[in-house]
């Protein structure tokens, strides 16, 4: 009796569903190709990667095998052994040299905009025409070592792509001398985000310029690293092109990299099964760097 | 063959005869875009445009690791072409079975492929469960050693008669800074070489063994291991060839900068294309010069996939029918460097080294599958991975390579 006459006396609040429906009705499209595309993608691959398929998708159910014959392949594991000495470098070197060269810039020089493009102008370039770039750049015959041969030092040797050991730096240097530019423009965007005030109130305190720009600075360009954090470590994770353009893989299988063992067994091996195996892997390894920082950061944000 | 790397991807452009009123077009997928094999191909497409229709050409840039996800992904796609190559194999194999490739039977029946198409092995291929679902249109075998007359007389040795006789030569060739034997990095070349000299070194029954029947104590056992020490040998050898592609090496051999290399017919082309005459500035070791060499069937086939209008699939069958006439057969094969699939067509003045593989080849007994034929893509790409990584990286030991090359074949199918 009395739950009846209360519900009729309180006012009707809109239902939270029909708040805003045009723009709900808008994003319908861009939901149902997240929810289809990536979300159904990612899932069917899953799947997949439990079965024997080779050529074509078949459901003929194989267990664990793929991810068994996956982590005994030596191939794999060098692949994975690459791919983080690539990752870890290439993030700490492209963050670095990104910052330090926005903040040289951020000093009010002169044709500052004339830099800015010969730096960030490496970006314009895909990775297959960087690659391409690198591997004369760095062939003995053609590149560096011959140059500096010629000028008289003979003995001179720098063949990073035809020596095993370390053919991943000769990698990571044309894919630092492609990407630090983006990483730069992106920093200092967020210096320049920063207001004038702070950096007078700094030098009244005496505050030593390289201290103000690490305690001070650079924790309030948090939302920016973040930002090129998932821009360059997305980067990484799907090398692929990059290698083919300089190596191959090689020498060997020296320089071989998680995306393209995906590609040559999905499609070269025709084995999908393998394929799928190793991508789901890729995914795994992705979800392990995000989802705890995800957490975190999202977390921590609501209960602020 | 599969390999060429797209140097001359203008050149897939083939000049098209105009077409008549009622041609119907076809498209067809190949991987063939260097300068011998367009022109090879050209006949093909020249051969087609006379029968009334019109060949439309689908050359893909790059080597057939290139082309065939593209084709596959295609004819999977519900976008086939009218006709496709692929490899002598099973690289088509579950297209097949997926009943998306067309049943030629009725037409080799017909035209009597399995009268006139050697070796018999070819058609097998074509093959499964009873229907005949490919042409098979050129022979190519690896079994090839290719030396440069050059290089043995600038080391002051007599050119070599045989693999051993190689070996003992190279030191001759290392002081004068020669490479013995080039090899390019790509990994088909390496598994290449290391299966020729399986095949040759070890003899057939191992050969077969091992590919054939899956064998893994084979793979494994003393036989072998004689086989992965003479690997070892030839990645001492290969020692300096810091180039990639296949034709870059073949390129060393023809400019005297290596003593050889292993490599299949194919290679011939470049030899000629580089004005060299067999014999005088070159010479051939087919089996790399063991007393009973034999040599396997490699090559090309041609599928053709279901397709819904009718009159496109009218064409295929008369592109089918082309492809196997004795004088396009004869006209294709000259261009390509290849052996015709007919054993009743002339094919004319042959050099020394063609005479001798043609002689090889009209013997049954010395004539086997290649490994396209007898392990899966997968089990390939595998051995690729492995001899690829053997070659470039020393410490990796024969033996721990054959334990792992064992573990392959174990699990190959």
């Amino acid at each position: 009796m009395t739950s009846t006459t209360l519900s009729t006396t309180r006012p009707k609040r809109p239902s939270q569903l029909f708040r805003n429906l045009s723009a709900k009705l808008a994003s319908i499209p861009m939901i149902l190709t997240a929810l289809v595309i990536f979300l159904g993608g990612t899932v069917w691959t899953v799947v997949y990667s439990f079965t024997s398929s080779r050529l074509l998708p078949r459901l003929r159910w194989a267990g664990l095998e793929q991810y068994e014959r996956l982590w005994a392949t030596p191939r794999w594991l060098v692949s994975i052994e690459n791919l983080l000495v690539y990752g870890v470098l290439s993030l700490i070197f492209s963050f670095v040299i990104g910052f330090v060269l926005a903040a040289l810039m951020d000093q009010k020089i002169r044709f500052e905009s004339a830099f800015r493009t010969i730096f960030l102008y490496p970006f314009a370039l895909s990775f297959v025409v960087t690659g391409l770039v690198w591997q004369w750049l760095l062939n003995p015959e053609f590149g560096v070592q011959n140059i500096v041969r010629e000028m008289g030092w003979t003995s001179f040797t720098f063949d990073p792509l035809y020596d095993q050991s370390i053919v991943i730096y000769g990698i990571l240097i044309a894919s630092l001398w492609q990407g630090t530019g983006l990483v730069m423009c992106l920093m200092l965007a967020g210096l320049r985000g920063i207001d004038e005030d702070i950096w007078k109130a700094a030098r009244v305190d005496g505050i030593p310029m390289w201290k103000t720009y690490l305690f001070i600075v650079i924790p309030m360009m948090r939302p920016v690293f973040i930002t090129t954090l998932v821009i360059v470590a997305s980067g990484i994770v799907r090398v692929y092109d990059l290698v083919v353009a300089q190596t191959s893989g090689g020498p060997g299988t020296a320089s071989e990299v998680p995306a393209k063992y995906v590609y040559d067994y999905m499609f070269q091996a025709q084995n999908l099964g393998q394929g799928f195996a190793a991508s789901t892997v890729m995914l795994l390894t992705v979800a392990i760097v995000v989802v705890p920082w995800a957490y975190l950061e999202f977390g921590r944000r609501k209960r602020v | 063959m599969r390999y060429r790397l797209g140097m001359a991807a203008l050149a897939g452009s083939v000049a098209f005869s105009l077409s008549p009123a009622f041609a119907t077009d076809l498209e067809v997928t190949h991987w063939w875009t260097s300068g011998g094999e367009a022109a090879a191909v050209a006949e093909f497409a020249k051969a087609f445009d006379a029968t009334g229709n019109k060949w439309i050409d689908g050359a893909i840039a790059g080597s057939g690791g290139t082309a065939r996800p593209i084709m596959v992904s295609r004819i999977t796609g519900g976008d086939p072409m009218g006709a496709t190559q692929f490899n002598h194999g099973r690289q088509a194999e579950e297209l097949v079975q997926e009943g998306l490739m067309r049943d030629l039977t009725d037409l080799a029946t017909k035209e009597k492929w399995a009268e006139v198409i050697r070796p018999k092995s070819l058609l097998d291929n074509c093959t499964i469960e009873g229907k005949i679902y490919c042409a098979p249109v050129n022979i190519h075998s690896w079994q090839w050693l290719w030396l440069s007359n050059k290089a043995f007389t600038d080391a002051g040795v007599a050119v070599p008669t045989n693999w051993d006789e190689f070996v003992a030569a190279a030191p001759k060739l290392r002081e004068k800074n020669i490479i013995p034997l080039a090899v390019g990095g790509q990994g088909w070349q390496a598994t290449g070489a290391f299966d020729t000299m399986l095949l040759e070194l070890g003899g057939k029954d191992l050969y077969l063994k091992i590919y054939q029947d899956k064998d893994s104590e084979a793979a494994g056992g003393p036989e072998a291991a004689k086989i992965f020490k003479a690997a070892d040998d030839a990645r001492k050898l290969a020692k300096g060839s810091n180039v990639q592609d296949w034709n870059q090496a073949t390129n060393l051999v023809i400019t005297g900068k290596a003593g050889g290399q292993i490599m299949g017919d194919w290679a011939q082309g470049e030899f000629a294309v580089a004005g060299l005459k067999a014999g005088t500035d070159y010479s051939c070791l087919p089996g790399l010069g063991v007393s009973n060499p034999t040599l396997a069937t490699g090559g090309d086939a041609f599928y053709f996939p279901v397709l819904k209008d009718e009159a496109k699939s009218a064409a295929q069958e008369v592109l089918a029918s082309t492809m196997l006439k004795p004088e396009v057969q004869v006209a294709f094969n000259a261009k390509k460097g290849s052996l015709p699939v007919r054993g009743d067509v002339d094919v004319g003045s042959v050099n020394d080294c063609t005479r001798k593989g043609l002689d090889i080849l009209a013997k049954p007994d010395s004539v086997v599958k290649s490994t396209d034929e007898l392990a899966s893509a997968d089990t390939q790409k595998q051995k690729e991975d492995l001899f690829t990584e053997f070659f470039a990286n020393e410490s990796l030991t024969a033996e721990d390579a054959q334990k792992r090359f064992a573990e392959i074949i174990s699990s190959a199918d």
